[in-house]
């Protein structure tokens, strides 16, 4: 799948518990006790699409819209508004997931900033609709951070599939 | 015999068809949420599948508090006994005093017939974290209904009221914060005993005093209470005092900002006051309330 790699590399298989865990650490980092801090960069959405793109097979639109209940509750916000927004962002990184390989990582990372602004123009629009006023622009900070906390996620979320078993320089694994 | 395709190729359905499903689930609970308030159930049991979350989320402010306070000299402690002490013994002849007032304003009463005052009982809780929704504003607290929490208990801190409980799990409860959009109190001047609406600020953290005339008795710096007509706050605790007032002629109403005078980033404690017995039960107070704004979506406040 990675066929930007510099060498050309096969990636071992990725984990299930080692997703599973980056995806309850993003989680956890959103339940963080932001003060009220505007701006503060959605990393679980990041870390979805991340695990969307490589991994669509494992992760899908079923577990987006899991997780965003559980951000529902854990923010006291609208019941199934994360729910609904990180189900689109999950079909939307499905979408793209064949192609978006073939782009260099900050090229990928426009793609994802566009991903992460539709999401929370979504939510904008649903709480709006359901009588909330306008948080103002830094609301939509997040997904710049995001977006340019993409290479560095991506490195470090390929990172285990990388650790080969046994080295050998001549091998591409 | 049904071909079978091999299981590599089995993918079930489309990712179409699974995100309209989604989709139309979480717009199901959005409005089921929003308009009916028929998810609480649901709301609970994701809840206390949440709640490990957070109390993990919470372990490194936990943390840094507590590195925090053993870290704070002792000097600073000695400082703040000795001060602590003087104002306990400037407070005593008032708490003295206070004593026989109670004690004869109880007799008064009994005199008069009044019906007596329940004191009001106060459960102490502790600020979790603030809400991260951008959309409203709202802190949890770590005490629940296994605590005696329920929905609509007004919430101070010791120097003013901070708001109101919106929502009760079993181990933490929502707190919507006065400058929230949506809230509003009721409030007294204290100076000339004025009544007014205050509702949560356009502004982030301030209030507004809503439809109060230009000409209105209201100054600067005026120190505002709850005047507790609404049986859900107790009466004379401080909310707030006010910023700025803009009279202009063109209108009927003046344009008044309120700082409120507790505040939440400041300390973590905070007393859950439960509303006195003898209220009458605000849903009920509140339905003909609501019927000339139809067209509003109706929000409930218990």
């Amino acid at each position: 799948m990675e066929l930007r790699e510099q060498p050309q590399r096969i990636l071992l298989p990725a984990k299930v518990s080692f997703i599973a865990l980056t995806l309850a650490l993003a989680l956890l980092f959103n339940l963080l006790p932001w003060r009220n801090i505007a701006g503060v960069p959605d990393l679980t959405a990041a870390v979805l699409a991340f695990w969307c793109i490589h991994q669509p097979r494992r992760v899908g639109i079923g577990i987006a819209w899991t997780l965003g209940l559980l951000l529902d509750v854990g923010n006291g916000a609208l019941l199934g508004q994360h729910a609904l927004s990180y189900a689109v962002l999950a079909f939307l990184a499905l979408a793209v997931h064949r192609r978006i390989h073939w782009f260099p990582l900050w090229q990928q990372a426009l793609h994802l900033l566009l991903l992460l602004l539709l999401t929370q123009l979504l939510t904008l629009v649903i709480r709006i609709a359901a009588g909330a006023g306008f948080p103002g622009w830094i609301y939509f900070a997040g997904s710049f951070i995001c977006a340019a906390l993409w290479p560095v996620l991506s490195f470090l979320l390929l990172l285990p599939q990388r650790q080969a078993e046994m080295m050998d320089e001549n091998r591409p694994i | 015999m049904e071909h079978q395709p091999p299981p590599f190729f089995n993918r079930g359905p489309a990712p179409l068809v699974r995100v309209t499903f989604f989709v139309s689930l979480a717009i199901l609970l959005m409005v089921l949420d929003a308009r009916f308030r028929y998810a609480e159930n649901v709301r609970q049991v994701v809840a206390l599948a949440a709640y490990p979350i957070q109390r993990v989320a919470m372990a490194p402010v936990d943390l840094f508090h507590s590195v925090a306070n053993y870290f704070a000299s002792t000097a600073a402690l000695q400082e703040e006994n000795t001060a602590l002490r003087t104002k306990q013994l400037r407070a005593a002849p008032e708490l003295l005093r206070l004593e026989s007032l109670q004690e004869e304003n109880r007799q008064l009463r009994r005199l008069l017939d009044a019906q007596e005052r329940l004191p009001s009982k106060s459960v102490f809780a502790e600020i979790l974290y603030a809400g991260r929704d951008p959309f409203s504003r709202k802190v949890v607290i770590d005490k629940g209904s296994t605590n005696g929490i329920l929905a609509g208990q007004p919430v101070i801190d010791d120097v003013g009221v901070i708001g109101q409980v919106t929502r009760v799990y079993l181990l933490m409860s929502e707190v919507t914060l006065l400058s929230d959009k949506d809230q509003a109190i009721p409030l007294q001047v204290q100076r000339n005993g004025l009544r007014a609406v205050a509702y949560g600020g356009v502004e982030g953290g301030m209030l507004d005093l809503r439809f109060m005339a230009a000409n209105a008795d209201i100054r600067n710096g005026d120190t505002l209470v709850t005047s507790g007509i609404d049986g859900t706050y107790p009466p004379g605790l401080p909310v707030a005092t006010v910023a700025r007032i803009e009279r202009d002629a063109a209108y009927a109403f003046a344009k008044i900002s309120l700082t409120p005078t507790a505040g939440t980033d400041r300390y973590r404690e905070v007393l859950v006051l439960s509303s006195e017995a003898k209220a009458p039960p605000p849903a009920e107070a509140e339905k003909p309330a609501q019927k000339p704004s139809r067209s509003k979506r109706p929000r409930k406040r218990e």
